[in-house]
């Protein structure tokens, strides 16, 4: 009975992850998209900024990658009241998956048969023409699986967006868990199914498209 | 397209290069502007409260770091995060052994609650574990967190494992039989050495996640080298250490962190004698998938999938 008192609290939290998973995965699908372009482009520094940038950002930890942007950032003037956390728990969350994603795509234009590039060039298509009309669409079909699995991950990093400020799942698991010693284990069993909710589908998703669009070559 | 991304784009003329150049110029200016800038800003002395504060490259502001205490400190908290993460290394890989001979068992009802439990520790963030462990069984912060990772990365491991595993080729397994291997034995003396020198740059890889998550041991209060230096030394000195002290850390952790994907990426474009690479498109062992362990998994279980098919379809018709 108490713990039906306590979903509410459970339910505010989930609403966050939720918050958090979509935006945040959202703007990593773009800033990721934009860096592998950057990593494919014809301009030099360009190249090397994309790779500085991913190898800088898959080695950094989570928990620093948020460090920064909740104590660091705040150095450079940025402060509003609004949901002031939040927003940076988003901005650290893309930054630490955009890297993820470029990778991801990155493999997935690995993937595209040279010739689609060939034949996109000699009917005249510039660089540009050729990467978003031909070879990123084809790249990203391949690469629907691998960055389901990043947002799977995404899903289970957000959590530490709860040691930071923001009241998401996790935060509202710990502070309950904290709040009621008595029910401890009923509470954890529950976080981690709304956690599951989100992830196996996401995870049968991930098989079910992986039949369904990836080209057979 | 792994031959380069050169054929996106044609060879450049004098124009093309022209162009290319000024925009590489542009592109390193635009940087150089936001690093000038940023660090302009960080430069500035600031007013707080009537008080000016120096800017963050002052001298007052870095020179806890001529003290050896400090870098002791530090050392101490380098010392926790890689014991946590050596601890968890070696607890994950025994693990991942147990996982991938238990889920590749013949028994059903070993076989499929290890698949379920599999699936549910992988669905589950690793932090929320640390929490169960650290409340449920009150065990210490250094336990909670090598358990929690002990479980998480085990479990990825022994996917990699059963991968190398279903990768190799059917003949070693029915070879060692017929030499008179009993089945454990042909397992863990012919299989299981050949699926892990296959799957060492995905471990290896797996393993520099591992190092990084040992820094979620600062939620759930675990004294490793963020909590060290960016808690209990910004505590001690105060808060105008902050950015030097993140600076410092983050050194430390890209170098550590760097240093092992180097070597991973080493040790798969080194590649490993024996199967895989001579099938050419069968081997999970092309550098570029290292990156990702999740995603070299799955390529290898589509191999695997795709040479069984294939086996199945050479004895349909002899």
């Amino acid at each position: 009975m108490d713990l039906i008192e306590l979903l509410p609290a459970f339910w505010v939290g989930f609403k966050m992850t939720l918050l958090l998973l979509v935006i945040s995965g959202t703007a990593s699908l773009v800033f990721g998209t934009i860096i592998t372009a950057m990593r494919i482009s014809p301009i030099g520094s360009l190249r090397v900024f994309a790779t500085v940038w991913t190898e800088i950002g898959r080695n950094t930890p989570l928990t620093l990658v948020f460090y920064f942007f909740v104590f660091v950032v705040p150095f450079f003037g940025l402060r509003w009241d609004w949901n002031f956390y939040t927003i940076l728990a988003i901005c650290a969350l893309t930054y630490y998956t955009s890297p993820f994603v470029a990778e991801a795509l990155r493999s997935g234009i690995n993937g595209v048969p040279v010739g689609q590039a060939e034949a996109a060039r000699s009917i005249g298509l510039g660089f540009g023409q050729t990467v978003s009309l031909v070879v990123l669409p084809q790249a990203f079909r391949m690469t629907i699986p691998p960055l389901i699995n990043v947002f799977i991950a995404l899903t289970k990093n957000s959590s530490v967006a709860g040691g930071f400020f923001v009241v998401d799942l996790f935060a509202s698991t710990r502070t309950l868990a904290n709040g009621h010693g008595d029910l401890v284990i009923p509470i954890l069993i529950i976080a981690a199914a709304f956690y599951l909710v989100i992830t196996v589908p996401l995870g049968l998703l991930a098989a079910r498209l992986e039949k369904k669009l990836v080209v057979q070559r | 397209m792994s031959a380069g991304s050169s054929v996106l784009f044609d060879a450049p003329g004098p124009r093309a290069r022209a162009i290319s150049r000024v925009g590489s110029i542009v592109g390193l200016v635009l940087i150089a502007a936001v690093l000038v800038w940023a660090v302009t800003i960080l430069a500035t002395p600031r007013q707080s409260g009537g008080i000016t504060l120096p800017g963050m490259f002052d001298e007052s502001r870095w020179d806890i770091f001529a003290e050896a205490d400090v870098w002791l400190f530090i050392g101490q908290g380098v010392l926790n995060t890689l014991r946590a993460a050596a601890v968890a290394a070696v607890g994950a890989l025994a693990l991942g052994v147990v996982f991938s001979l238990l889920r590749s068992s013949e028994i059903a009802w070993v076989r499929k609650p290890v698949a379920w439990l599999l699936e549910f520790l992988r669905g589950m963030p690793v932090l929320l574990m640390m929490l169960f462990i650290l409340l449920v069984g009150s065990t210490g912060q250094f336990t909670a967190v090598v358990v929690a990772l002990i479980l998480y990365n085990g479990t990825l491991i022994g996917e990699a494992l059963r991968a190398g595993l279903a990768a190799l080729p059917r003949g070693q397994r029915e070879a060692a039989l017929s030499v008179g291997m009993r089945p454990f034995q042909s397992k863990m003396l012919v299989e299981f050495p050949q699926a892990f020198r296959q799957m060492l740059p995905i471990i290896v890889a797996q393993l520099v996640v591992l190092l990084k998550d040992t820094s979620l041991g600062y939620i759930v209060g675990y004294n490793e080298l963020i909590r060290t230096t960016m808690n209990n030394l910004s505590a001690y000195y105060g808060n105008r250490y902050l950015f030097s002290l993140f600076f410092v850390t983050l050194a430390i952790y890209l170098t550590i962190n760097l240093s092992l994907s180097w070597f991973a990426r080493w040790l798969a474009r080194r590649g490993t004698p024996g199967t895989g690479r001579r099938r050419g498109t069968g081997g999970p062992m092309r550098p570029d998938d290292t990156a990702d362990p999740v995603r070299a998994i799955l390529l290898a279980e589509a191999a695997a999938t795709a040479r069984a098919s294939e086996d199945q379809a050479s004895q349909g018709t002899p």
